[in-house]
């Protein structure tokens, strides 16, 4: 553990910072889902929370050195893929 | 003195990042509509994810060079989640916009709507079509 070893220290340390923020833009978003006037800006609310809970679950997997969380974003990011498709086609009408 | 170079890029990217995902929650706030959100809340996302996965892939990178073969994992995982995200982001955006337009919200303030006047005209050739 020498000096290379306190730098890298210190990039984990940014990470659990930049989580801190991300958790803050997600309460900014949180706001926008409660208030929304109509169903689609919920929707989209929704949508953009799942894109940052990505990003900060590979913050964390990055900070604290477990790839499994990496893995775990992957398949949230495809499957929160598919349920937006599946809310927005309810929102259009018409058939499947 | 590389290794310091790649240290600087890291944070960088990293502060990029942290900046565009802010301005995401913020232009979510602030904007009029629902046009005007979704494009803060989606291209702000993307774009910053795009920076913070970089400066993760970057950190495992420069680890995995030093001699840490673990971290090659991380960097080809995270890869695997930008491309993801950098495939999902936009499509799901674009369906969102279009099944809005169709479900009745109209851009607030919009003078012409393109959109609108088109699927008109379509729907009166499918009439006469018919």
């Amino acid at each position: 553990m020498g000096k290379e070893g306190c730098r890298i220290m210190e990039i984990v340390t940014t990470y659990l910072v930049v989580l801190g923020f991300l958790l803050l833009s997600i309460f900014l978003v949180i706001i926008r889902v409660l208030k929304g006037p109509t169903a689609p800006d919920r929707v989209v609310g929704l949508d953009t929370i799942n894109t940052i809970v990505i990003v900060s679950m590979i913050v964390f997997g990055a900070a604290t050195k477990n790839i499994i969380y990496i893995d775990v974003a992957i398949i949230y990011a495809l499957l929160s893929y598919i349920s937006t498709l599946f809310i927005a086609k309810y929102l259009e009408g018409g058939e499947f | 003195m590389l290794s310091l170079i790649v240290d600087g890029i890291i944070y960088i990217f990293l502060a990029i990042g942290v900046f565009f995902n802010l301005l995401a929650g913020v232009g979510l706030l602030r904007f009029p509509d629902v046009y005007t959100r979704l494009h803060a809340g989606t291209k702000c996302t993307t774009f910053g994810s795009i920076f913070i996965c970089g400066s993760v892939i970057l950190l495992a990178l420069k680890l995995w060079i030093q001699g840490n073969s673990d971290y090659s994992m991380l960097a080809i995982h995270t890869a695997c989640a930008l491309i993801a995200i950098l495939v999902t982001n936009p499509t799901g955006a674009h369906a969102l916009a279009r099944a809005s337009h169709r479900s009745g919200v109209k851009p607030v303030g919009a003078v012409v709507d393109h959109l609108e006047a088109m699927e008109k005209k379509a729907k009166v050739q499918k009439k006469e079509a018919d």
